[in-house]
């Protein structure tokens, strides 16, 4: 657990980079904190490691006032993963990750073997540990900056806009990757970052910080879309927050309606047959939905048997647990208006409808806040 | 009677194109003056560097320190080395021709240079490297042994290169004052050369400060090269 009490960061020049932060980022959870540039995010997250010292206040690493510890020792014992990772460039991939390891006096070999698994454990082929980072494209170095940073099996993490620079896709890959791996690892990881959708995908709590390092909120993901503190977090939470705040809600007892189908390779006219509104839904051997099927298409009426080039795979597919975003998106990108809903194993559970998804939203509805704030 | 080529011995011409004859002729000195040449130009640069790094390291971790310590090492770098090789006994409490002299007035040279060098080496670091380094607890000796030297090392060596050339033509202008070295070439040619100009032994000393410069810029390449092997390791993809 790490607990900032009261700090403040001012700088010699009078600028005040963090103003009177408290906050508590829980054992074995993502805290997320957010904000506009020369909001103090990153002072705040350098403030834990030491590398810049708080001018007010303390902030507790266990309950222990971190003020008492070294800073190399401190520095140890989180790891520390940079916006561009920051690699020794003169130094191989698996030395790169080893040097924690290294630092706290462990056996080479050890620190290599050690350093090949997290390698492998970030998703990179081990033909890569012998490289220069030179030699990695951004995300693959990134990679190498998270696993460098797990090396020594520090309880907590630090992430300094870690995915920020590298392209969108992935960005996306590296985030799935990096809550998958904090699924297994369970470590108390503070993460810094500028983009609220990154923060409210990864945070188990997001702090969202205005300019001149004040708190503005301090809440789950789910509570910061459906209940904005004031009129900053809101613009800064953005557009969309109603539909965006549906991704946190899962749906329960979805009723879909049976779906007839075509297995790919069947012939046309078995499709026609058993057509609903002109579409019918097309799977595979495994009943695993593949597209829909438009058999007063001319293309479809020129052939007789049913190709996968035929299929229109617009809509996406969400499974019958899924958030009630998934299958509301689903309903509405299904050019049938039928949302196509899949079991756990992926297999074709039926469809459903973007009304029966709000009637569902209706039932659902989220409870009010519990104190209304007045406007001060 | 003996005529004057006999007594030049194997020497005997004086076309500029006998100075092997003349190296051979004179091969034991010749030798001792090119080995005192050698630990003359290599040691005040190793001298040099030793005493730019925790200035340079100050000069790049300071920066108000830039501009001062590089101006100071520009003007030491004007004073012209017969001058200073004259000043360092008096300066140092020498008597004349001691065999620190000349090493003493070289090392003052190579750190001027050096100090800008190591500076620099130190700034072309990038930012987030020295973070990382921090972020993962290296101490500031630490990090500069271990992450900021190496990446320096090329821009470092860049700079031992152009000192230690230097370093080698500096010496043989200290062969002028009377100090053992390959500058003794040039004094005995000019000697020899009355009435009529006698060249091979300036030729020789030519030839072998520059074989020696190539050979001190040579080495320092390649040492550069075995320190950095990160540096021909280019995206493969």
């Amino acid at each position: 657990m790490i607990r900032f009490e009261s700090v403040t960061k001012t700088y010699p020049d009078g600028t005040v980079a963090v103003d009177n932060l408290s906050l508590i980022a829980r054992s074995g959870e993502i805290t997320v904190l957010v904000g506009p540039s020369g909001c103090g995010k990153t002072t705040s997250l350098r403030m834990i490691n030491r590398m810049i010292e708080p001018s007010g206040g303390h902030i507790y690493i266990d309950d222990r006032d971190h003020s008492t510890v070294a800073p190399a020792q401190l520095r140890r014992g989180m790891g520390y993963v940079l916006q561009h990772a920051g690699l020794f460039p003169h130094r191989t991939i698996v030395d790169n990750v080893a040097t924690v390891p290294l630092l706290l006096g462990r056996d080479r070999r050890e620190a290599r073997l050690k350093a090949l698994e997290l390698l492998e454990r970030v998703g990179l082929p081990a033909a890569y540990a012998k490289r220069y980072p030179a030699q990695l494209s951004g995300g693959q170095q990134q990679r190498v900056g998270v696993a460098r940073a797990l090396a020594a099996d520090p309880p907590i993490m630090l992430m300094d806009e870690p995915f920020s620079a590298v392209d969108p896709v992935v960005r996306e890959q590296l985030q799935n990757e990096f809550l998958r791996l904090q699924g297994e690892l369970g470590k108390t990881i503070v993460f810094v970052t500028h983009d609220i959708d990154e923060a409210i995908k990864l945070g188990d709590q997001v702090a969202v910080l205005r300019v001149g390092g004040v708190l503005a909120q301090l809440a789950s993901p789910a509570e910061l879309l459906s209940n904005p503190v004031d009129d900053f977090v809101a613009g800064f939470v953005g557009r969309d927050r109603g539909y965006r705040a549906l991704g946190f809600e899962n749906v329960t007892d979805l009723h879909v309606d049976p779906e007839p189908t075509v297995a790919l390779g069947s012939s046309v006219s078995a499709a026609g047959a058993v057509a609903r509104a002109g579409w019918v839904l097309v799977v595979d051997d495994h009943q695993s939905p593949q597209g829909w099927l438009a058999i007063d298409d001319d293309a479809v009426k020129a052939v007789t048997e049913i190709g996968p080039t035929l299929l229109h795979r617009g809509g996406t597919v969400a499974s019958i647990n899924g958030s009630f975003r998934a299958v509301l998106d689903a309903a509405l990108s299904s050019p049938t208006g039928r949302g196509v809903i899949v079991d756990e194993a992926g297999r074709l559970a039926g469809t459903v409808t973007a009304a029966d998804v709000v009637r569902l939203l209706d039932v659902h509805a989220p409870a009010p806040p519990a104190t209304i704030r007045s406007p001060q | 009677m003996t005529s004057p080529a006999a007594a030049n011995s194997g020497a005997a011409s004086s076309s500029p194109w006998h100075f092997f004859a003349y190296f051979t002729a004179h091969l034991h000195q010749d030798l001792s003056w090119l080995w005192d040449h050698v630990w003359l130009s290599a040691l005040p640069v190793l001298a040099g560097l030793v005493i730019a790094l925790p200035l340079g390291w100050l000069a790049n971790r300071y920066h108000w320190l830039y501009p001062p310590l590089l101006s100071i090492a520009g003007l030491l770098y004007t004073i012209p080395s017969l001058a200073l090789f004259v000043l360092v006994p008096p300066l140092f409490g020498l008597k004349a021709l001691d065999p620190l002299q000349v090493p003493i007035a070289l090392t003052v040279y190579s750190v001027a240079l050096l100090v800008r060098v190591v500076a620099d080496g130190l700034a072309s670091v990038p930012d987030d490297v020295a973070q990382a380094a921090t972020s993962m607890g290296f101490g500031p000796l630490q990090r500069l042994v271990k992450v900021e030297l190496p990446i320096a090392v090329p821009v470092i060596a860049a700079g031992l290169r152009v000192a230690t050339v230097a370093n080698v033509s500096l010496v043989a202008i200290a062969g002028t004052i009377g100090l053992a070295n390959l500058g003794q070439l040039f004094t005995t040619g000019f000697q020899l050369s009355t009435p009529t100009a006698y060249y091979p032994p300036i030729v020789l000393g030519i030839i072998l400060c520059v074989a020696l410069a190539l050979t001190f810029d040579l080495t320092i390449v390649f040492g550069s090269r075995l320190l950095t092997p990160w540096r021909r390791a280019v995206a493969s993809r």
